[in-house]
């Protein structure tokens, strides 16, 4: 029973941990919790939806597809209402991406309606291997495997690549990055194309779990947020192991304490961290010396 | 044709004059010095050329080698061969020594130029090679402001902006980095410096000027500032002799103010 809470719960863990880590992104670059994150996943994923049922493609351009369409997505919300905002503060900010989502969630609702509906996905959930007394799903650990591989790729892009090092040096101090010719706009529609496309990854891979309708990213959003608020919002590492801890801690008092409670955790979760450690369990931020 | 010519620009802070018509030149391959006191405009002078400041300057041309950049924007500037190297040093706190200065050699693509001009740095300041690994937000003030400096030289400039290089620094290590400044000029690049420690920057520069409210009270070639009584009185800290004469030095007219 344990294993099996365990694994399970290290599979929505991934999920979450992406979320976060999408967030965390763009927290770092816009400092803006970004609200929409999860609705713009939701959409790309009925754009992954439609191009399979209605256009009848292949999974893959399907997926490729969807992944585009995310990108674009994000770069067109900086773009066209993040970027206009006049002396931008973080209410004001918060309340674009709040507003932004709404404007989405609509038009899905207008779009698709709310019928739940089925994302064929090419793994299925109902294939499975034993692990001793555990069951692992195939879609446990297609989920488990692209997470990872996304994640590889993620740090070795912040590490060795020009356009991630500029990323963490636009993050850090966007005037220093600019008189070292780095175009900061540029930098920040990459920011946004990153996130949304992350985002998307996870509500792809959240559809054939959850069902598809405009409802799809409502809970995971909020836990992919209390996993980075568990991580300390500016850390990736942070960000993906508080994703991964909140997926087994939930699963686990979801599978002893109380079931209909499960969802409470994340909360339990923000609200502690922010209480007693409020930087985050990983945050390792330099602090600027006085 | 001057390298670099500002002719009479005003930048506002809002509603504030900082500066109020200045005009000064650069010639190719001198250091030029920009001396006053606090508030009196200086680094001011170095964020509008740099187009730090929106919307400025308000009146007036900036033009280098030819070509206007006032109005233009700093990552564009970056790309016409001009470097600065801000007041406070901000360097990327949370990347290593090696990434702040392979940052600033964005704008270049060329791998083996870009290793040899890294080594170039290292070879001026020892001390970011045995750092090169470390966050430079755990440097000190001075590792901080080579580094500065190092990222600024790396996008191989033909103009190099400095704002205070010796604020808050050792006596030892301003001079070490005076010293550094003019090898950097004897390489060829032109220098224009913005500096409050009058005595060393007049000792590295050709020419010197005085700014005072937004203006500029005086210029002239650095020898001459430095003989000259009211510039050693103001900014050299210069006690002039009390003679027995002393009471007469109200006589003696100041030539600003």
């Amino acid at each position: 029973m344990f294993l099996q809470l365990l694994i399970s719960g290290l599979s929505f863990g991934s999920l979450y941990a992406l979320i976060a880590l999408a967030m965390v992104i763009i927290y770092k670059t816009s400092e803006v919790p970004n609200f929409s994150q999860g609705e713009m996943a939701m959409i790309s994923t009925f754009v992954a939806y439609t191009l399979l049922g209605a256009s009848g493609q292949s999974f893959t351009i399907s997926f490729i597809g969807a992944l585009i369409f995310a990108a674009i997505l994000g770069v067109f919300l900086e773009f066209v209402f993040l970027r206009r905002a006049k002396d931008p503060n973080i209410l004001s900010l918060i309340l674009i991406t709040l507003g932004f989502e709404m404007i989405l969630y609509g038009f899905a609702g207008w779009k698709w309606g709310a019928d739940q509906r089925d994302l064929p996905f090419p793994v299925s959930d109902f294939d499975i291997i034993n692990l001793g007394p555990a069951v692992l799903s195939y879609l446990n650990i297609a989920t488990l495997l692209i997470t990872l591989i996304l994640m590889f790729i993620l740090f070795v892009f912040f590490k060795y690549s020009k356009v991630g090092i500029a990323m963490k040096a636009t993050q850090q101090n966007a005037m220093a990055a600019r008189i070292n010719g780095i175009r900061t706009n540029r930098i920040l529609s990459i920011t946004w194309a990153l996130s949304s496309l992350i985002g998307a990854v996870a509500g792809i891979l959240l559809a054939p779990i959850a069902t598809l309708d405009p409802n799809l990213m409502l809970d995971p959003l909020l836990k992919g947020f209390a996993s980075a608020v568990l991580g300390g919002m500016t850390s990736l590492v942070g960000a993906a192991l508080g994703g991964y801890i909140l997926g087994i801690i939930e699963n686990l008092f979801g599978g002893y304490v109380s079931i209909e409670f499960k969802s409470v955790v994340a909360f339990m979760i923000i609200v502690l961290v922010l209480c007693f450690k409020p930087s985050g369990l990983f945050a390792r931020h330099y602090v600027r010396r006085v | 044709m001057p390298f670099l010519e500002v002719k009479n620009i005003e930048t506002l802070y809002g509603l504030i004059y900082a500066l109020r018509g200045v005009s000064l030149t650069v010639e190719k391959g001198t250091i030029t010095a920009i001396l006053g006191n606090n508030g009196a405009g200086k680094s001011t002078i170095l964020k509008t050329a740099m187009g730090l400041i929106e919307d400025q300057p308000d009146k007036g041309t900036i033009e280098f080698m030819g070509k206007r950049i006032d109005g233009m924007h700093p990552e564009l500037i970056v790309r016409m061969g001009i470097s600065y190297v801000p007041e406070g040093r901000e360097v990327f706190e949370e990347l290593s020594v090696r990434e702040n200065l392979l940052m600033g050699a964005y704008i270049r693509r060329e791998r083996a130029p870009i290793k040899k001009d890294l080594d170039q740095i290292y070879g001026y300041f020892p001390v970011l090679k045995e750092r090169e690994d470390q966050w430079a937000g755990t440097l000190s003030g001075g590792e901080q402001q080579m580094l500065a400096i190092g990222r600024a030289l790396m996008n191989r400039p033909k103009l190099l902006f400095l704002d205070e290089p010796s604020l808050g620094l050792s006596p030892i290590l301003v001079k070490e980095i005076f010293d550094i400044i003019r090898t950097v000029n004897e390489g060829g690049v032109t220098i224009l410096l913005v500096e409050q420690n009058a005595w060393m920057a007049l000792k590295i520069a050709h020419f010197g000027l005085i700014l005072e409210n937004g203006r500029f009270v005086m210029k002239g070639k650095s020898e001459e500032l430095m003989e000259d009584k009211d510039v050693q009185e103001f900014y050299m800290g210069v006690r002039l002799e009390e003679s027995a004469k002393g009471y007469r030095r109200w006589k003696r007219k100041k030539r600003w103010r």
